[in-house]
């Protein structure tokens, strides 16, 4: 039996860091003014929170008053569309959303209801082969009366990149805002919001070793947003709620550190994930990587074994001390085909053998060589068992 | 803790308890909860499993499967985490489909009556779970059910529950010498009452919990509804016919008579008249008087012995013709492809084509098949 456990689900969400950590622990019970408060628990409070947001603000390269705490990525992403959306009534009545068929359901389902109950037009772009949006096709999307263009940065499932620079520029040329979805990037790759060329981007603490509860919306100066949650005039009066400090300085803590180990850990990430993908379609036979084999994130590799269905695998996996997952975020056994694999042509029966692993800070090249070890034969043994 | 029963299971040779992984089905029930806490209790590497069987579904609305709603998932689940073991959800929505639900659908259309738990244990849970564990290493499958395994130098036999009212030996009937080494039924060897004392001395909350439902995949239970809105094609209106050749009247589609049955014909006749057998090439229900009815017989198809091979012709034993059926004396013989010729000692009034014949002798399960 293994002891140590094999962590390779980092794209679900990872530990908190000793250091982040240690950064959150004096704002539970000793700094624990409210930020609001004009007494000295309170400023404590209230400079922990502005110092956060300068934190954040440097490693994305924007003005401090343009980040937003939220609660998760979700939420930030639902303040984008939804806050943006609503301002259509004072915007000219701009009634059209564009968004792409690999984004996360944050986006999906709330562009979704926008259209569906608010009466907004709904634009969906296609993806190719390995989920990445055409440029042109965005172009051919845009309509005088859009409001709002949402493309995600890096996709959670098959690791692809979106060409964000190229398709932020057509936006801007239209003078359309564009926000992108973030989650997956931070420690992966370099977030600047002006050479990304984005008006709002949503980000969330547990990616990157910070704590759950705590996410990020990067909102341009300018960028008309309604409130989606009203009440006090906390975070420039766009998002009440008394602030979660702790929370908020262990997230600014985890991007910080995630950007200055990023030039060491993406290496070492990069070539123990490319053994991955060198190995497995070899070792396996009828496997395929899914997503793009080089624009992906650094960490994250993710194949397509074919005739299996992946929850025997997942289950192998975890009986010989490996956590992973397929990707999709299902939370039951209930299996409907991945939207992001049937947007990339991938059919239903190849769909069920999808297998995500996304590595970090504690994968070992050892790791990689137990999960070459043990893969192929329970992927093996798993085949030979007809449905 | 301590339990008032030994645990008889077979060690696999060479290995300790603590290297031998047991698989367990969990429903979220007292026995298969009481099943993983023995088998955790006796020191084994214990891991839960749970399948998710198809279910109705229709637009707008999203029915249950009645085996694994998600209210004894969370229990099941509930159960796992008190007892420190992996807990799994295994979806085999597809195969149950194919393999229980049409073949239920396609017994009803040609006027057979389908035991679809017998099929599950042959396709799903004693073939698919099964191979499934097997892949993931595990050296047994246990399940909840009320039978015993006995290990003889002849080879593996499958006996009758301890427990003579929960005796589920029936549905067990298509076990043989390549799934019976690999199973073991950790309650068969108590009664009822004494499995709900060991889920309380375990600590186990699962007490007032329901039994596991016969018709799993049909939200409402009712069979006849079901079959209208999945299978409307097989429920055509026909001709009731007497046995002397007179038409009585009209039937609302085979699916809805059994043999034997008397009432809700909508007839009316001086005479008592009871359905004798149904005709699927004319879509005819025959009736005729009670003296018709009773048949010292009947020939089974897919007959599965346990042993691996068919008992010395002719042999007496004793034979169930329906789950919850009394054994019937009865001499079996043998025949060539996987067919059996059961003649009853008396005759019986209820022998339904499509239910299981299970032999028995004394306490031990021999085989059964399907009555043509």
């Amino acid at each position: 039996m293994t002891h140590r456990i094999i962590y390779l689900d980092h794209s679900a969400t990872t530990p908190v860091s000793a250091s982040v950590l240690a950064a959150m622990m004096p704002y539970f019970s000793e700094h624990f003014g409210n930020a609001s408060g004009i007494y000295s628990q309170g400023r404590r409070a209230k400079q922990a929170l502005e110092e956060a947001r300068a934190t954040v603000a440097s490693v994305l390269h924007c003005h401090d008053d343009e980040i937003i705490f939220t609660s998760c990525g979700s939420e930030s992403d639902n303040m984008v569309l939804r806050g943006v959306a609503w301002t259509a009534p004072q915007t000219g009545r701009r009634r059209h959303l564009i968004i792409s068929v690999v984004e996360h359901k944050a986006v999906i389902v709330t562009a979704r209801q926008l259209a569906q109950l608010f009466d907004f037009d709904l634009t969906i772009l296609p993806v190719d082969g390995y989920g990445r949006v055409d440029p042109d096709a965005l172009r051919q999307a845009i309509r005088p009366d859009t409001i709002l263009i949402s493309i995600m940065a890096a996709n959670n499932e098959v690791g692809t990149l979106q060409p964000i620079a190229e398709l932020s520029a057509i936006a801007r040329d239209h003078g359309i805002p564009f926000h992108t979805d973030a989650v997956q990037t931070p420690g992966h790759l370099p977030i600047d919001v002006d050479a990304w060329g984005v008006d709002a981007l949503a980000l969330s603490g547990h990616k990157f070793y910070g704590p759950k509860g705590v996410g990020v919306a990067y909102v341009r100066r300018g960028l008309g947003l309604l409130p989606a949650q009203t009440g006090g005039g906390h975070e420039g009066k766009r998002r009440a709620g008394t602030e979660n400090v702790a929370g908020i300085v262990g997230l600014a803590t985890a991007l910080q550190e995630a950007d200055e180990l990023r030039p060491q850990e993406v290496p070492r990430l990069q070539a123990l994930r490319d053994r991955l993908l060198a190995a497995l379609p070899d070792l396996i036979p009828n496997t395929r990587i899914s997503g793009h084999p080089q624009q992906r994130l650094p960490h994250h590799a993710s194949f397509l074994f074919a005739d299996i269905e992946i929850q025997g695998v997942l289950m192998g996996l975890d009986m010989a001390g490996i956590a992973a997952s397929s990707g999709s975020a299902c939370t039951s056994a209930a299996q409907a085909p991945s939207a992001v694999l049937t947007a990339m042509g991938v059919d239903a029966s190849a769909a069920a053998g999808h297998l995500r692993l996304s590595l970090g800070r504690s994968t070992t090249a050892a790791d990689i060589d137990t999960v070459l070890d043990v893969l192929p034969p329970l992927v093996a043994r798993l085949r030979l068992i007809s449905t | 803790m301590t339990s008032a029963f030994s645990l008889q299971l077979d060690l696999v040779p060479g290995k300790s308890p603590a290297e031998t992984t047991v698989v367990v089905a969990m429903s979220g029930g007292v026995d298969s909860s009481v099943v993983a806490a023995r088998l955790v209790d006796a020191g084994y590497r214990v891991i839960g499993v749970m399948m998710r069987l198809w279910s109705e579904e229709a637009p707008g609305q999203s029915r249950e499967n009645r085996c694994c709603t998600i209210e004894s998932t969370n229990d099941a689940r509930r159960i796992a985490a008190q007892l420190g073991i992996p807990f799994y959800l295994i979806n085999v929505e597809q195969i149950f489909r194919r393999n229980v639900v049409d073949y239920f659908i396609a017994a009803y259309s040609s006027g057979r009556t389908p035991n679809p738990c017998v099929a599950c244990n042959r396709t799903i849970r004693f073939d698919h779970l099964l191979k499934v564990a097997l892949a993931l290493g595990a050296d047994y499958l246990a399940t909840g059910h009320y039978a015993r395994v006995r290990a003889t130098p002849q080879g593996f036999e499958l006996w009758r529950g301890i427990d003579t009212h929960k005796d589920q030996s029936y549905v067990l009937s298509v076990l043989n010498q390549q799934t019976l080494p690999h199973l073991c039924f950790p309650v068969g060897d108590l009664t009822k009452p004494q499995v709900r004392r060991l889920a309380a001395d375990y600590g186990l909350d699962v007490a007032s919990k329901a039994e596991s439902m016969d018709l799993c995949f049909i939200a409402d239970g009712d069979y006849r509804r079901f079959l209208q809105d999945w299978a409307a094609e097989a429920i055509q209106p026909g001709p009731i016919r007497h046995i002397d050749g007179r038409i009585l009247g009209e039937h609302q589609g085979l699916p809805f008579y059994t043999i034997g049955q008397r009432k809700g014909l909508g007839l009316s006749s001086p005479e008592k008249l009871f359905v004798l057998h149904l005709e699927p090439e004319t879509n005819t229900v025959v009736v005729g008087a009670a003296a018709c009815l009773g048949q010292d017989h009947l020939r089974a198809q897919q007959v599965n012995w346990v042993a691996g091979t068919a008992p010395p012709t002719p042999y007496d034993c004793t034979v169930k013709i329906r789950y919850r059926s009394l054994d019937h004396a009865a001499t079996v013989t043998p025949l060539p492809g996987q067919q059996a010729d059961v003649q009853f000692h008396h005759p019986l009034r209820d022998i339904a084509p499509g239910q299981t014949a299970v032999f028995y002798d004394g306490e031990r399960c021999l085989g059964g098949g399907e009555i043509i």
